[in-house]
């Protein structure tokens, strides 16, 4: 399991080869966040994301078979195109991939303290996001 | 013994303050009972703590509910709703 919370750059490529290499593994789901439109600076509460980031995925681990992970999420100034989160899960097969990284990215959007910041203003936290947050419930 | 006390994003903006070692105030024992002190302070922290306004808290880098204990040597944050992802 890998959770890392960076201001660099990403290869999403490189993650997921990372996560195929173990011959048990059938299957990969990701997920890639990407700035749309308009530049940001994103904040985050350093120990806690760490913290809330790993309790996350444990859940996943708790509910669905998954051999293996990747979370990076990115904080400080990003511009449109640029990658925010990888969301990765190695299964053996591909329901529990899907499934898991989608859960995982629902709850990082509502559990884990990261905050987007754009030159209007602070971006409100929408309720679209708690009800997908809520169905795995 | 105080408690750390950290503020986030727009609320960190509001209070203009990142954070502060605080005496933990006599009969304050929850999160809900630390908001409304701070909230007694007037000004910004009346109005960026008011009940009205979405406010998360963690205790301890937890999640933590208004009724959540508070206790000396804590670290409690003050946040908006979060928009990461």
């Amino acid at each position: 399991m890998k959770v890392s919370v960076q201001s660099a750059d990403f290869d999403a490529g490189a993650e997921i080869r990372a996560l195929s290499r173990d011959p048990k593994v059938g299957a990969v789901a990701s997920f890639v966040g990407v700035v749309r439109e308009v530049g940001m600076t994103l904040e985050h509460y350093p120990g806690m994301t760490e913290k809330a980031l790993h309790r996350i995925v444990e859940q996943a681990q708790g509910r669905w078979q998954v051999m293996d992970c990747t979370v990076i999420h990115r904080f400080g100034k990003l511009e449109p195109t640029d990658p925010i989160v990888l969301v990765a899960v190695a299964s053996a097969h591909r329901g529990d991939a899907f499934a898991a990284c989608e859960f995982i990215m629902d709850y990082l959007k509502t559990q884990a303290p990261f905050w987007k910041k754009e030159a209007a203003g602070w971006v409100e936290a929408r309720a679209t996001d708690d009800r997908a947050a809520e169905r795995w419930k | 013994m105080k408690v750390k006390l950290l503020y986030f994003a727009s609320l960190r903006e509001q209070l203009g303050t990142a954070g502060e070692a605080l005496e933990l105030p006599a009969g304050v024992g929850t999160v809900a009972a630390l908001r409304s002190h701070l909230r007694g302070r007037g000004g910004a922290w009346e109005l960026a703590l008011a009940d009205s306004k979405l406010v998360r808290t963690a205790v301890n880098q937890d999640m933590a509910p208004p009724s959540a204990p508070v206790k000396a040597g804590d670290e409690v944050a003050f946040f908006p709703p979060v928009t990461g992802g």
